[in-house]
């Protein structure tokens, strides 16, 4: 089976907004899949129908080849997920929080099993430790190990670096990508940290206002290799008539007050810096941007993402 | 299903807030005890007054009246109009303190059904009150007899005296409580039902102290225009019926008959009621969280 869920038609209204509109979408085996979107594209609400946590008004979702609410059960036992930053029970141990959701995911783990599982998430030193005592970021890894306790094929993950410290983010990144690439897990992961994404994600999804904007493997959406950058030189007039005659594959976006962009081959980027002080315009600064984010403000219409983000 | 049964209770055993209820209530039934073992007479004295006009009472009958029985049957009579509030503390927290902590959405996406979640949720629930009653039950009951030894009990009645031999009152406990168990299983269930609409657990505990606290007040009401048009529809009207398995029969001699209830009838009537309310709340509770978005 290469396809292990398979979205079709799906629709989902609430009152008079319509949270998720005709999305259709395929998810690889083994593979990180992407699910992006703006605050409010809908990114939640379809996460939580695969969850069963919402019903859909009309659609059809497949997970494993069997239908989800034929096979509710047998879907959801090979299935882990983290939704938003779940608490925990702080009055409990991990150790005792992981056998909690061990045993309702239906199998008897061994306290050797267990260890090993928080072990994997770095916490094992932490084991008898209560979760009220534990960090943001800790709590955000012990859900992923509840989500992982009964070893399951698929694992669903709702913005699981939301609110993390920048080493935080770096250890569930490590985490994400040893699991698909060492393990063989399918990993259904939604953001809206875009950087995050591209380091991570195999395809990915992009939704706005509850419909699919663009899916497909990352390689094939956009070249991550072409980036954008923001320059800022002691001339932009003159700088910007050089860069057009050079030979360099680069091309002036626009020009302003704040810099030039221009999209440029990453690998060109020093050759650009060279050239323009050669030819006698001093560079003041020179910003990258990532790929992803142009793809995505260049799909969304850009400005209410930033604010968005921003908010 | 068993398994979820023994995850919910090891939760609500884990946690500290379980053991306030059982602090509570051995803390009032020792102040009890301990204010009855060296000044029980003048509260009996002030109980007699009430009948002083209609019986001769002497202070050898005085002495007998003060057993364990007695002061379990007094002590019941003062908490379980309190225990309500003690068992909201579990049951109103039950889904409520779940979507609060952000469990619940891990929970429900685990290979479990709504429908089963929430009979466990409650049954756990009942559990928890069962088990506060058999602590009463030890403490109040059988701590009463050992401090206080047992003998004929007496139990005063709108001016008129119920007496029991010892050998004819235990039994009445254990029925007493077991309706008791009903009657607190009742405000659980409402208290679930409020669970389910609410993500932290103070807005449901609040809404069912509020509700038992008015019920009770109308319940209690001396006008005669809702004595059969709303007290009889209230459950708290009937929470209070555990008191009939100690009011008796006599025989043309007055003597009591033994093993005999005044008005069972009235009784199961009223935990008949008690039931209905339980299954309307938890088939509520359950038809709501089903239908629910999380």
């Amino acid at each position: 089976m290469d396809t292990i869920i398979r979205v079709t038609g799906l629709v989902k209204q609430f009152s008079d907004v319509r949270a998720v509109d005709n999305l259709s979408f395929t998810v690889p085996k083994g593979q990180v899949y992407g699910f992006l979107g703006q605050n409010g594209a809908g990114k939640s609400t379809t996460i939580r129908m695969l969850l069963t946590l919402i019903t859909p008004d009309e659609g059809d979702i497949e997970i494993f080849g069997m239908n989800l609410r034929r096979h509710r059960r047998e879907i959801l036992r090979q299935t882990g997920a983290v939704i938003e930053r779940p608490d925990m029970y702080k009055y409990l141990t991990a150790l005792e929080n992981l056998r909690l959701f061990a045993t309702m995911s239906g199998m008897k783990a061994s306290e050797q099993k267990l260890m090993e599982q928080l072990d994997q998430v770095g916490l094992a030193s932490r084991a008898h430790s209560k979760v009220k005592t534990y960090s943001q970021g800790m709590k955000q890894r012990l859900g992923i190990a509840t989500a992982l306790v009964h070893d399951p094929g698929l694992i669903i993950l709702d913005e699981p670096i939301n609110g993390l410290d920048p080493q935080g983010i770096a250890e569930i990144r490590n985490l994400i990508l040893s699991l698909s690439r060492d393990r063989g897990k399918t990993i259904f992961i939604s953001s809206h940290l875009l950087s995050e994404m591209e380091l991570i994600a195999d395809s990915m999804l992009i939704i706005d206002k509850g419909k699919k904007l663009v899916e497909g493997r990352v390689r094939e959406l956009f070249d991550p290799a072409e980036t954008l950058v923001m320059v800022k030189t002691t001339d932009d007039e003159r700088a910007c008539k050089l860069l057009s005659q050079s030979s360099l594959h680069a091309s002036v976006k626009e020009a302003g007050p704040a810099g030039i962009s221009i999209t440029i081959h990453r690998d060109e980027i020093p050759l650009l810096v060279n050239k323009l002080v050669e030819l006698g315009v001093g560079v003041l600064s020179l910003e990258s941007k990532h790929s992803l984010e142009n793809y995505f403000l260049s799909l969304t219409g850009g400005q209410s993402y930033v604010e968005a983000a921003a908010n | 299903m068993w398994k979820l049964l023994q995850i919910e209770l090891f939760k609500i055993f884990k946690r500290p807030r379980t053991y306030i209820a059982f602090g509570a209530v051995a803390a009032i039934v020792f102040l009890f005890q301990a204010g009855m073992k060296f000044d029980g007479k003048s509260y009996l004295d002030l109980i007699l007054n009430s009948v002083s006009d209609s019986f001769e009472v002497s202070d050898d009958f005085k002495g007998r009246i003060l057993n364990g029985y007695f002061i379990c049957f007094a002590i019941l009579n003062i908490l379980l109009i309190q225990m309500p509030l003690l068992v909201a503390l579990i049951a109103g927290d039950s889904i409520a303190g779940e979507a609060n902590m952000g469990t619940l959405r891990l929970s429900l996406s685990r290979p479990v059904s709504r429908t089963e979640y929430m009979l466990v949720k409650f049954t756990a629930s009942v559990i928890y009150t069962v088990i506060l009653l058999i602590w009463l039950a030890l403490i109040a009951l059988f701590g009463s007899m050992i401090i206080f030894g047992t003998n004929t009990l007496v139990v005063f009645r709108a001016g008129t005296i119920e007496m029991m031999e010892a050998g004819d009152v235990m039994w009445r406990y254990f029925a007493a409580f077991g309706y008791a168990a009903v009657a607190l299983t009742t405000v659980a269930a409402l208290a679930f039902l409020l669970s389910v609409f609410a993500e932290n657990s103070i807005g449901p505990i609040i809404a069912t102290m509020s509700i038992v606290i008015v019920l009770t007040i109308l319940s209690e009401m001396n006008i005669p225009l809702y004595d059969k048009t709303i007290k009889p529809y209230l459950f708290t009207s009937h929470m209070v019926a555990w008191k009939g398995f100690f009011y008796v029969k006599a025989d043309p001699e007055g003597t009591t008959i033994r093993g005999s209830i005044h008005n069972l009838p009235a009784i199961l009537k009223s935990m008949g009621i008690l039931v209905a309310y339980i299954m309307l709340f938890v088939g509520s509770a359950v038809w709501v969280f089903r239908k629910k978005i999380f």
